[in-house]
């Protein structure tokens, strides 16, 4: 594997983890428990879908430069014309948003993790991938601050808030320790100061995760519990399908089609 | 025939920037400080009482030989105004005369709200929207919340209701003194 191909893989990675959380959330809108959550929710949501645009243009741009598989495609192609299997992102956050604990718990978990991902990127020896992590990185400390308050607004709450926080976390935690096996396009990225080096995020992630959910009066499951994986090889849950039928049926029915 | 050009009169909706001959080339190219009053002018679409440059939107001005070179920042990854603001800027160079325009987008250093000028602060706050309150480390950021003054009555018993307002740029909240509800402009 030559440093593009492994660059080209983990620039879609990140542009599809942003990019289906983003579309997810938009499920919400207009059907939101309250009206500033709904905001809220389409302002992340916004933010996700465009570091989602920033990573696949700049995906597209390698791709294009070093002739590799993707090549001439546009970061719209990227996002539109590609299947299930071929989508990198992380089994977490296709996850259906469920009830607004689910919702809460599944964006906590994965702001906890981009933070501290785009945090060691905005150092990426790439200059290109250093200005998105660092633009991005604003975007979502805000993320972060509003998911971590809900976890402890409902953590910390009634009994009813409490019970379907724990619930929440329990069910979507299997999905946590994906954030963290690296492969070979990791190990490659990492060596060469472009990528994140995953062990140290795993250790940053646990400790902010078990403080916050100490916090909240949550009980904070083990990381050595059984964890799905699949998606850095595109083996995704039934839940990816649904989102992207909906999501890519417009340009897919109507190719070329602009406003 | 060489009209004179004088930018102090320059009004972009009306008065072309530069001299034209019949063929339309340029024989004149106005000022980079010319070109910063006339972008002056043109509005941020989602708060329209500031403009691009009160916002730190555009980033830089440069002649490249005969082509003018705007690099302009977007404010969030996500921001929908960003095309907006590029066919703006566009128009407004275009009806000033100056057609040679090649836009750049730069994401580094990233945009932060420390680059909204003060006139652009108090133009924010007559429009009843806070202004950012500090500067946007990011200790700042995860830290306490900053106190936001009310930009209707100035009181400072503000609470917040929302991490997120009408725009990504915004969050939502209420004053308790006069108890009205407002835009505070994120730090970011």
């Amino acid at each position: 594997m030559t440093q593009n191909q492994a660059l080209f893989e983990y620039l879609l990675r990140l542009g599809d983890s942003d990019l289906i959380l983003g579309q997810r959330l938009c499920e919400l809108v207009g059907n939101a428990p309250a009206l500033e959550e709904e905001m809220a929710i389409g302002n992340v949501a916004l933010d996700l879908i465009g570091q989602a645009r920033s990573w696949m243009t700049l995906a597209a741009e390698v791709a294009s430069a070093a002739e590799i598989e993707g090549a001439g495609r546009s970061a719209d192609d990227l996002a539109f014309t590609r299947d299930e299997r071929a989508y990198r992102n992380l089994l977490i956050v296709e996850q259906a948003n469920g009830n607004f604990a689910d919702t809460m718990a599944r964006q906590y978990l994965f702001d906890v993790w981009h933070f501290h991902l785009l945090s060691a990127l905005s150092g990426s020896a790439d200059e290109r991938i250093a200005a998105i992590a660092a633009k991005g990185l604003k975007e979502v400390i805000y993320h972060l601050r509003r998911s971590s308050a809900w976890i402890k607004r409902l953590g910390d709450g009634t009994e009813e808030s409490h019970a379907k926080m724990q619930d929440a976390i329990d069910e979507i935690w299997t999905y946590s320790g994906e954030m963290f096996i690296a492969d070979e396009v990791d190990s490659l990225l990492a060596d060469a100061g472009i990528g994140a080096d995953l062990n140290q995020l795993r250790s940053l992630w646990q400790a902010d995760v078990q403080a916050l959910l100490a916090e909240a009066t949550l009980n904070c499951p083990s990381m050595d519990e059984y964890m799905q994986r699949g998606s850095k090889q595109g083996l995704h849950t039934e839940q990816l399908g649904f989102l992207l039928a909906e999501m890519q049926f417009l340009p897919r029915a109507y190719p070329g089609a602009s406003w | 025939m060489i009209r004179e050009f004088d930018n102090a009169q320059a009004d972009h909706t009306s008065q072309p920037l530069i001299a034209t001959d019949r063929a339309g080339q340029q024989l004149e190219q106005p000022s980079i400080e010319a070109i910063w009053t006339l972008l002056d002018a043109v509005p941020d679409p989602e708060v329209p009482v500031v403009s691009v440059v009160d916002l730190g939107i555009v980033r830089d001005l440069q002649w490249d030989g005969r082509q003018l070179v705007v690099t302009l920042t977007p404010t969030y990854s996500g921001c929908p105004a960003t095309e907006f603001i590029e066919e703006a800027i566009t128009e407004a160079l275009h009806a000033a005369g100056i057609a040679n325009v090649r836009l750049h987008q730069q994401l580094a250093p990233a945009w932060t709200t420390d680059w909204i000028t003060e006139s652009g602060r108090e133009k924010l706050r007559q429009y009843g929207i806070a202004p950012p309150v500090g500067s946007a480390s990011k200790r700042s950021l995860l830290g306490e919340e900053p106190e936001v003054a009310c930009p209707q009555c100035g009181s400072h018993d503000t609470v917040q209701v929302s991490e997120f307002g009408s725009t990504a740029c915004k969050a939502l909240y209420r004053c308790n003194s006069c108890l009205e509800p407002f835009d505070y402009f994120k730090c970011i």
